[in-house]
């Protein structure tokens, strides 16, 4: 019989083997489910996680990799703040939209008009919608004591209404021959998030994601309020006889991880989609709760859980095109990924003992 | 009388890291009052959880009545005629007394006769209680009433209490022991756990002694002194503190008429409460926990706030200030929940300093927090408590509950507050970690510092206090000197009655 036990204190191991392991098992738990479909589970492992790095067009997918995993990253620091403090944002795609809308929104009622100050604009403008929708389960946690995880995640599907009727409506194209889409922001050139260097996959998006990791870690690790926030997470009671006020703390982490999520919508919305449209939004919002998670909470760790998930999708689509897998199976692989590393991470806290059942008279 | 009822031969039981008993034997005969008398941490919780089949014994055996005696489940140690009342009760607040005895129960009878077997019970061993009331409304030793009752309807053979006076009154001891008494007058034995010597010496023929999982010694606690018991417990010979004769300094903490509607459904309101604490004195506020301590410290932490000048320090309105604005002046705190209030569980050491010591000892800088600095304060708490652990990057869950609350007590003690304010400052700990908390709060009241120190154990409350005051139901009766009380009028004071 199988006994779990709890560890005097976490091991430091099996927190690092844990995202590996989980890894591991979910290619063997997707290669099964391949199988079970009918393709080969080696190629498939392969075209998802071989090609995009190295195979013969791996220069059409490796920029690819930081344009996937910019946004990803960047809501994952986001709601990695809020979960280790336990608020648990589950709306970030539907900040995502908005942050877009309100990004794109103002460029294409300044459009044509061309003035550098048009994208800064527009990055304050992202951040700032995703900060306002999230302020709603934010405010309504803290003045009636609303579950935010309901509220937020409802909001996705408004903001998903949102968009559509934005898509459809107000922000359609003129020019369009009456086709659902905004003008394509990619041809304007005061508003397009462009790459940098061109080929390199690097825009400002990719800068900020940098950017909110290294502001992220320096808080966690040095700040009063990173310091706060982990208190939180670990010990309400504590944390409020610390002096933490709970409320400045919903409203802080809910509003920071809105923001970031608003900025990564602007910038895809600026940049590579261009255009507002029904199928704007792909789950990034969504992916990033596993990023964060498989990231450890760790500033660092969803940098690389980031680009990991962003390999899964760029081979996902490989392998949908070239293996004819249904994309649902790509979803469920990082689903598995996610389920795998949870069941992986009891043995951070927990030694598993084999114990000889005993009869019983 | 003198037939063996349990025998208990090379009982072992070992966890990982620690051999909780180590080749425990003795016996329990039939019709007497044993002891099982041990620090926290000495292996007795372990024992009785053995015998009544709660935890499985490595290796040993027991017999009971010369037959092999191996409980799997509580619920066969129960059909054997053994019963237990536990420290912390099992009951539902929201039902009646005859409902959660019935729970307890295999087969219960149809309530009307539960009731009237629980009436005649309660009658026969001097334990009122009516069955109809609902157990949210009973005071701790009513609600032990109940628990007890529950274990006299099996009719028991041995009859385990653990720590069963933690949460009475003297006048609810004097009951409790009546009751036992009788008990054993019937050939009931019983098992009886405790650390507190006194009552031990008055109420036990025979006590047998555990340390660090072994059995010291069995014998005759009515032959020997409390001190005597002591040091067979701690291994060691004991200094107990002693308060030093003070004046009265000025007043540095006020209460007026400080009120609090309860926090949450079961929880206590505080009711007009007011005092003065002067410089350099202990203020003991005695009582049964649940009558308002925890909401009482939270008031004075600032964790709750209230109107401004209901709580003054030095003349100066703090009730609205935040727990970091009173830190910065200097009224600190101790709550009684080690894990996860005074300490976050499964951060080290140095992290929960920083849980308190930011403000004071200047351990952030605009906002960024100086971790050096926290470390070496952290080791400077572990050099001058004596708290065992391998640094200060342990975690605080991996610290035992003395050691822990030796840091919890230097944390803030080191910290040089002007007001102290501690909750439960030795609950749960050894009695040589005890002496050195109250030692430390006697001195850092020598150097001048108010002390408030909310206890339930009123030896604690008579061996440190200059005053005394009670707590009960919210309310706070006037505190005196400590000498002027007897332990009976203390008794009525925890009981409610004015002074």
């Amino acid at each position: 019989m199988l006994r779990l036990e709890k560890r005097p204190s976490p091991s430091r191991t099996w927190a690092y083997l844990a995202p590996v392991l989980a890894v591991i098992a979910t290619m063997i738990g997707g290669g099964v489910m391949f199988a079970l479909l009918g393709k080969d589970p080696f190629e498939a492992i392969r075209i998802i996680f071989y090609d995009p790095l190295f195979s013969e067009f791996a220069w059409y997918y490796r920029p690819q990799l930081l344009i996937k995993g910019a946004p990803l990253i960047l809501i994952a620091i986001g709601l990695s703040m809020g979960f280790r403090a336990g608020i648990w944002n589950i709306g970030a795609e539907g900040q995502y939209i908005i942050g877009a809308l309100f990004g794109a929104g103002f460029a294409l009622a300044l459009y044509p008009t061309e003035s550098p100050f048009i994208f800064p604009s527009m990055i304050v403008l992202g951040a700032l919608g995703g900060f306002l929708w999230a302020m709603i389960p934010a405010v309504l946690k803290t003045k009636f004591g609303t579950n935010e995880i309901l509220v937020s995640l409802m909001l996705v599907y408004v903001a998903e209404q949102l968009l559509a009727s934005m898509s459809l409506g107000l922000m359609k194209n003129p020019e369009g021959f009456g086709f659902p889409g905004s003008r394509n922001l990619q041809q304007y050139a005061s508003a397009h998030n462009a790459e940098l260097w061109v080929g390199s996959g690097v825009h400002m998006g990719v800068v900020f994601a940098l950017m909110a990791i290294i502001f992220a870690y320096v808080m966690l690790a040095r700040h009063q309020l990173g310091f706060h926030i982990r208190l939180t997470g670990e010990s309400p009671k504590a944390a409020r006889f610390a002096g933490v006020n709970p409320n400045r703390l919903i409203i802080f982490c809910l509003g920071c991880s809105g923001a970031l999520a608003g900025l990564a919508g602007m910038f895809e919305i600026a940049g590579p989609s261009g255009q507002v449209n029904i199928d704007f939004n792909v789950g990034y919002g969504f992916t990033a709760i596993i990023v964060a998670f498989l990231g450890r909470l760790n500033p660092f760790g969803i940098m690389l859980a980031g680009l990991l998930m962003a390999l899964t999708y760029i081979g996902g689509e490989i392998a949908q095109s070239s293996l004819g897998l249904p994309s649902a199976a790509i979803q469920a692989f990082q689903g598995m990924l996610l389920f795998f590393l949870l069941a992986v991470d009891l043995l951070t806290n927990f030694k598993i003992k084999w114990a000889k059942a005993e009869a019983i008279v | 009388m003198s037939q063996t009822l349990l025998q208990i031969q090379g009982l072992t039981k070992s966890y990982p890291g620690v051999t909780a008993n180590d080749n425990v034997s003795f016996k329990i005969k039939s019709g007497e009052i044993h002891a099982l008398l041990g620090e926290n941490g000495a292996g007795k919780s372990t024992l009785v959880k053995m015998i009544y089949g709660l935890v499985r014994p490595d290796k040993g055996n027991m017999k009971l009545d010369d037959e092999s005696f191996k409980p799997l489940e509580p619920r066969a140690a129960r059909a054997s005629g053994i019963a237990m009342v536990f420290q912390h009760f099992s009951l539902f607040e929201a039902l009646s007394v005859a409902e959660n005895i019935a729970l307890g129960m295999e087969n219960p009878p149809k309530s009307s006769a539960l009731s009237i077997r629980i009436t005649e019970v309660s009658l026969t061993y001097g334990l009122p209680l009516d069955p109809e009331r609902l157990v949210g409304d009973l005071s701790a030793g009513e609600r032990q009433r109940v628990e007890i009752i529950r274990c006299l309807l099996q009719e028991p053979k041995l009859l385990i209490m653990d720590e069963p006076t933690s949460v009475l009154t003297p006048q609810e001891v004097t009951t409790l022991f009546t009751t036992l008494k009788k008990l054993k007058s019937e050939g009931t034995s019983i098992l009886y756990i405790s650390h507190k010597l006194e009552e031990i010496r008055t109420l036990c023929e025979t006590a047998t002694i555990l340390r660090n999982g072994k059995k010291v010694a069995t014998c005759d606690p009515r032959q020997k002194s409390a001190r005597e018991l002591a040091e067979m417990m701690v291994g060691g010979t004991l200094n107990s503190a002693k308060p030093k004769k003070l004046k009265l300094g000025k007043v540095v903490l006020e209460a007026a008429g400080l009120s609090l509607p309860p926090q949450s459904a079961f929880g206590t309101s505080l009711k007009n409460i007011s005092f003065q604490l002067h410089q350099g004195e202990i203020l003991g506020i005695g009582g049964v926990a649940g009558n308002g301590q925890d909401e009482l410290l939270a008031c004075l932490s600032g964790e709750v706030l209230t109107t401004p000048n209901t709580i003054r320090f030095n003349s100066k309105s703090v009730g609205h200030m935040t727990p970091n604005e009173r830190r910065a002046l200097g009224v600190l705190a101790a709550p009684e929940e080690r894990l996860g209030h005074a300490a976050a569980p499964d951060m080290d050491l140095i992290e929960n300093s920083m849980l308190t010591a930011m403000v004071r000892k200047n351990l952030s800088n605009a906002g960024f927090l100086n971790w050096q600095r926290a470390k070496a304060f952290t080791q400077t708490i572990i050099d001058e408590f004596d708290v065992r652990t391998p640094g200060p990057q342990s975690i605080a869950r991996s610290l035992s509950g003395g050691n822990l609350q030796k840091y919890v007590i230097g944390r803030e003690v080191l910290q040089d507050p002007d007001v102290l304010i501690v909750n439960q400052p030795t609950w749960g700990v050894d009695a040589a970690a005890a002496a050195a908390i109250r030692q430390s709060l006697l001195d850092l009241a020598g150097k001048g510092a108010a002390i408030i120190v909310i206890s339930q154990d009123l030896d604690e409350l008579m061996e440190i206090s200059t005053r005394f005051s009670a707590l009960n139901n919210g309310k706070l009766s006037v505190a005196q000197p400590m000498a002027k009380f007897s332990l009976d009028e203390i008794g009525l004071l925890l009981g409610g009655a004015d002074a």
